[in-house]
């Protein structure tokens, strides 16, 4: 089977609407060769949680909706396959301790994302969580997830990554319906998802997480309940759910402008979405993020809430994103330079910014009301102060949260997030 | 400008004066051209295209605006030295005034008709207004080196129309130059002398009237009695001011200063004022000294017959607009404006223009030359609303349209002609009914060309008339109107209300019969380009209280669903800020934010873009 590469991280193959993916990385300055970063940056390593993002960028297959450039292991040569990964993302782990020196904190989680972590051997996927523990130092009881498509793990290998340190797998179901899977190009089965689950219990795993798409074209609202039924049905820890969005340059986007297929419109999209959140919440999992749903705290995913709250994190590997300290940078997307810078002993950063305080606080925002513990008013500026109140009236934001000092959102704030973002940042 | 050695008062005799009366893309400038080159004014290697059309916008288009005039030195076949006054005519239907100021200080016109394409309305118009002004007639066939061209077709069509025989149509071809001294020697022979007394006080015709940033107004001024000379102070007769005549010279084709022009004589005045309407086309030009006592007949103020609001898109552009129609109206006085405030737009102003490609000019001229972008409302005709209480209204604008008791409305009626070929009569005619348009004739020019005559509502014709004419004529129609006074018509304005406001940029002034099509059309079109809001907007049309058409915006359900991981931060930060940038440009109606692109798209109605080549 040939591996391809997928050339943007923190995205599994495990399916999650594809928006924006498309586009560029974003414009920045040029970073530093040796990937030295400002004093005033690493001064805040202590205040937050520490995690790495780990994107191993193999995909067995290229799936329908997926607008990633993909190339071939034999295309990528140079020393950028999937064999040499583990060996060249180390070597960015280590890069990572040097820049950020003695007082960088140990570990709180790890994330492989991708791609496909799973085409890896375990080995390798281990030999990285060791790697990370030399370099920094794994907290005890830190979370260590992996990404899994059903069709890429069996019993033995679930019980490997268990015993290399993994605590948490997401498999990347998407749907419950043959021919949903079919026209989002997934591989698996729908009947290889409670073995998998059932495997990785027995294994051991602490938490299981599904990824679910919804609106796919020729989904109907049966469908879409028939998988969340499904997923419900396995139990899982948490769940995440995305809309698809049909991108631009994809073989499904070709085949929704021959009229091959129905795009699903934004009103069935937001009702898939609320079919959504009560199947789930009546089955004991509670939306803490717009898209994911866990069984209770100790279920969220804690590597993203780094994401949400602002922490720090390095993301390791072609095309994987940073963020220390209001500094955010992005690594060259390509594995052959992202290899080759490695090899020369230099930062594989393509580029970085350092985020004003004026736009820290509208990623504060931006990020803070989308969890359901919210984000506490009093980092508001007066003029989103000013909002707070049409926006509760308006049913966006829940009264009660209010009341303890907090916006969060309701169902409907969360179907219309950017709008109350937007009234909560008037000053943008 | 150079002096030169022109010597003044060139003997009547030997002068003639004549324009050229064609349809755009026949030929006019090419032969122009090609006149500059034969008769030696301009060396070939000088020549570029179109020498005489001077405004980029007049040479990318091909079509002339301001009349331009040239003298053309001239050995005819007679042996004897002729002074020619080639007098160029803007070609379209919105100037016909400043084509009849041309037309009246010729004796002469050649009749250019492209031999490949036969004679169009606009040249038949002009044609008339030629031959009512008593000019010989000097029919040309040109583009005879097409391989399209039919010659003894189209000689015979000209034939019948001016009444001549075939034989007489004379041949060229600007292109290649054949025919080209040949119908210079016909203008020779055939074109009059100007008549006029060299001992009389001086009456000269103001044609043409242009601003110069240098110069002040620079005038083209065809002399009729006595002599106008820089010895005298000159006096507009409209007016009765006197100003320092400052240079007085002939255009050959650069201008050559020759301090006096007399009886015949054709060439340029600069009177020392700043702003053309201080010399307007159309005026007599007499000596302050010794003032003649009668103007020469035909001078008229001109009058805006089509009304537009024009707005900067950035509203922080309104002072440049200001300073810019200000510059504009120094070179054309047939513009107006004052200022306007709409509650949709901001702030712009009223603009009056003669016609709808009166309006395009200025609006491209303000857009090129100074920078400007922007929005212009669905033109609209002027109106004589009559209240039972007697009262009158003019309404220029919708907004304006008065709210009590109307008695009676007249709106602005036009003689139209339309030239096409038989095969589209009925075509024509279906679409000429359905704009309110009355037959008044119907004459065969060939056994396959029918000229048709109709009185129409102008605000007829200015709503998309000119498409709907090329479409279904697929092109080979051609239109002319002229003013032919008002009509009673049953005449309702509609109003398009957003959640109930008053959107005052949509409201327009329709026919009764028309205004639930209006209503309809426009309800549908803001339904598809305003964005869903976080509640339900409706859209209504109505007739006073009337609701006469509704559509529905729905609240917006969902506007994010994606993740938003590590790596999809920075991106979606700036998509924000992106969105933000878009509500800055969005005007607030009510509580439903618009975005400006939703006012042009709606107010792009097919007539804006529809007369290129009316």
């Amino acid at each position: 089977m040939p591996i391809t590469w997928i050339g943007e991280a923190g995205h599994p193959a495990g399916g999650r609407t594809l928006e924006d993916m498309s586009a560029k990385p974003p414009e920045g300055q040029s970073p530093p060769a040796d990937g030295t970063l400002p004093a005033a940056a690493l001064a805040e390593l202590p205040r937050h949680a520490f995690g790495i993002y780990i994107h191993v960028p193999y995909c067995a297959t290229r799936c329908g909706y997926c607008d990633f450039n993909t190339y071939t292991a034999a295309e990528l040569g140079g020393g950028a396959s999937a064999a040499t990964f583990a060996t060249t993302a180390s070597a960015e782990i280590r890069l990572a301790a040097r820049v950020l020196g003695p007082g960088a904190p140990a570990v709180d989680t790890v994330f492989f994302g991708g791609g496909t972590p799973t085409l890896l051997p375990p080995a390798d996927l281990a030999a990285l969580v060791c790697a990370v523990d030399d370099a920094f130092g794994l907290r005890p009881g830190a979370e260590v997830t992996t990404e899994a498509n059903p069709e890429s793990v069996d019993a033995a290998a679930l019980e490997q990554l268990r015993a290399a340190g993994l605590t948490r797998v997401s498999f990347g179901m998407q749907s419950a319906r043959p021919h949903v899977l079919a026209a989002l190009d997934r591989q698996h089965t729908p009947g290889r998802l409670p073995d998998v689950v059932d495997w990785a219990r027995k294994a051991g795993f602490e938490q299981v997480s599904v990824d679910l798409i919804y609106g796919a074209p020729g989904e109907s609202e049966r469908d879409w309940a028939a998988s969340l039924d499904a997923a419900v049905d396995l139990a899982p820890d948490h769940v995440s759910a995305y809309a698809l969005t049909v991108e631009e340059g994809t073989k499904l986007a070709r085949r929704v402008r021959r009229g091959e297929l129905l795009e699903t419109d934004d009103d069935q999209l937001a009702d898939r979405y609320i079919q959504a959140d009560e199947t789930l919440q009546a089955a004991g999992l509670a939306a803490y993020e717009v898209s994911n749903w866990a069984s209770g705290p100790e279920a969220w995913c804690r590597h993203n809430m780094g994401y949400w709250r602002g922490a720090t994190w390095w993301g390791i590997g072609p095309g994987a994103h940073s963020h220390v300290g209001g500094v955010r940078w992005w690594n060259v997307r390509h594995p052959t330079e992202y290899t080759q810078r490695l090899r020369a002993g230099q930062s594989p950063a393509q580029a970085r910014e350092t985020v004003s305080p004026a736009d820290r606080h509208v990623e504060r925002v931006m990020l803070g009301v989308r969890l359901a513990e919210g984000l506490p008013v009093v980092e508001l500026t007066p003029g989103g102060l000013a909002a707070v109140d049409d926006l509760v009236a308006s049913g966006l934001a829940d009264p009660a949260g209010l009341a303890a000092g907090r916006i969060s959102l309701t169902r409907q704030g969360r179907l219309l997030t950017d709008t109350v973002v937007r009234a909560l940042l008037p000053d943008l | 400008m150079s002096s030169a050695p022109q010597a003044p008062g060139v003997d009547q005799a030997l002068i003639r004066n004549f324009c050229i009366i064609a349809h755009i893309d026949h030929g006019k400038s090419t032969l122009a051209d090609r006149m500059l080159g034969v008769t030696g004014v301009v060396e070939a290697r000088n020549m570029r295209a179109q020498y005489l059309d001077r405004m980029d916008i007049e040479r990318e288009r091909g079509i002339t605006i301001k009349a331009q005039n040239v003298r053309l030195p001239w050995k005819a076949d007679d042996g004897r030295d002729y002074v020619l006054h080639l007098i160029d005519t803007p070609g379209h239907v919105d100037f016909t005034y400043e084509v009849s100021r041309s037309l009246a200080a010729c004796e002469g016109a050649v009749l250019l008709v492209d031999a490949a394409q036969g004679i169009e309305a606009q040249t038949l118009a002009n044609l008339y207004l030629a031959i009512e002004n008593d000019l010989t007639i000097i029919p040309v066939l040109n583009k005879i080196d097409l391989p399209a061209a039919q010659p003894e077709k189209y000689a015979e069509e000209i034939a019948q129309i001016i009444g001549c025989e075939p034989s007489d149509v004379l041949r060229v071809s600007g292109k290649t130059g054949v025919g080209v001294p040949e119908l210079l020697n016909e203008v020779v022979r055939k074109v009059p002398p100007p008549a006029g007394d060299p001992n009389a006080p001086a009456r000269a015709m103001i044609f043409d009237s242009v601003y110069d940033i240098y110069r002040g107004v620079i005038t083209y001024v065809r002399v009729i009695d006595g002599s106008i000379t820089t010895r005298d102070r000159c006096l507009m007769m409209s007016t009765g001011a006197a100003h320092e005549t400052l240079e007085v010279g002939v255009i050959s084709p650069e201008p050559v200063v020759t301090g006096s022009l007399s009886a015949g004589e054709v060439g340029y005045v600069i009177p020392g004022v700043k702003d053309v309407r201080q010399a307007r086309v159309g005026d007599t030009m007499t000596s302050a000294r010794r003032p003649a006592t009668e103007m020469l007949g035909g001078y008229r103020d001109p009058l805006p017959m089509v009304y537009s609001g024009l707005y900067p898109i950035d509203g922080s552009e309104y002072p440049a607009l200001r300073e810019a129609l200000d510059k504009l109206q120094l070179n054309d006085a047939a513009l107006t404006f004052e200022p306007e405030t709409s509650a949709a737009l901001g702030f712009g102003f009223r603009c009056g223009f003669l016609g709808l490609l009166h309006l395009e000019i200025v609006r491209e001229r303000l857009e090129r030359e100074f920078g400007l972008t922007l929005i212009s409302t669905a033109p609209n005709v002027v109106y004589r609303v009559v209240m039972e209480d007697l009262t009158e209204h003019t309404v220029t604008n919708p907004s304006d349209w008065p709210s009590g008791k109307i008695s009676e409305v007249y709106e602005p009626i036009v003689n139209a002609m339309v030239l096409l070929p038989t095969d589209f009569v009925g075509a024509v005619m279906e679409l000429c009914q359905s704009r309110r348009g009355v037959l008044k004739g119907m004459d065969y020019l060939a056994a396959d060309r029918v000229e048709l005559k109709y009185t129409m509502p102008l605000g007829e014709i200015i709503f998309d008339f000119f498409d709907a004419l090329k479409s279904r004529t697929r092109g080979y129609a051609s239109l002319d109107y002229d003013p032919a006074g008002e009509s009673q018509s049953d005449l309702v304005k509609v109003d398009i209300l957003l959640q109930g406001e008053t959107v005052d940029a949509f409201s327009a002034i329709v026919h009764k019969d028309k205004a639930y099509a209006y209503g309809v059309s426009m309800t549908g079109k803001l339904r598809e380009l305003i964005p869903r809001q976080q509640f339900e907007v409706p859209i209504q049309a109505a007739i006073g209280s009337r609701i006469i058409a509704r559509e529905n915006i729905r609240a917006i359900r969902k506007d994010v669903l994606a993740k938003c991981y590590g790596g999809d931060i920075t991106r979606k930060r700036k998509l924000l800020e992106k969105q933000k940038e878009g509500k800055k440009r969005m005007k607030t109606i009510g509580r439903v934010e618009v975005p400006q692109e939703a006012f042009i798209a709606a107010l792009s109605n097919d007539a804006s873009k529809s007369n290129r080549s009316g």
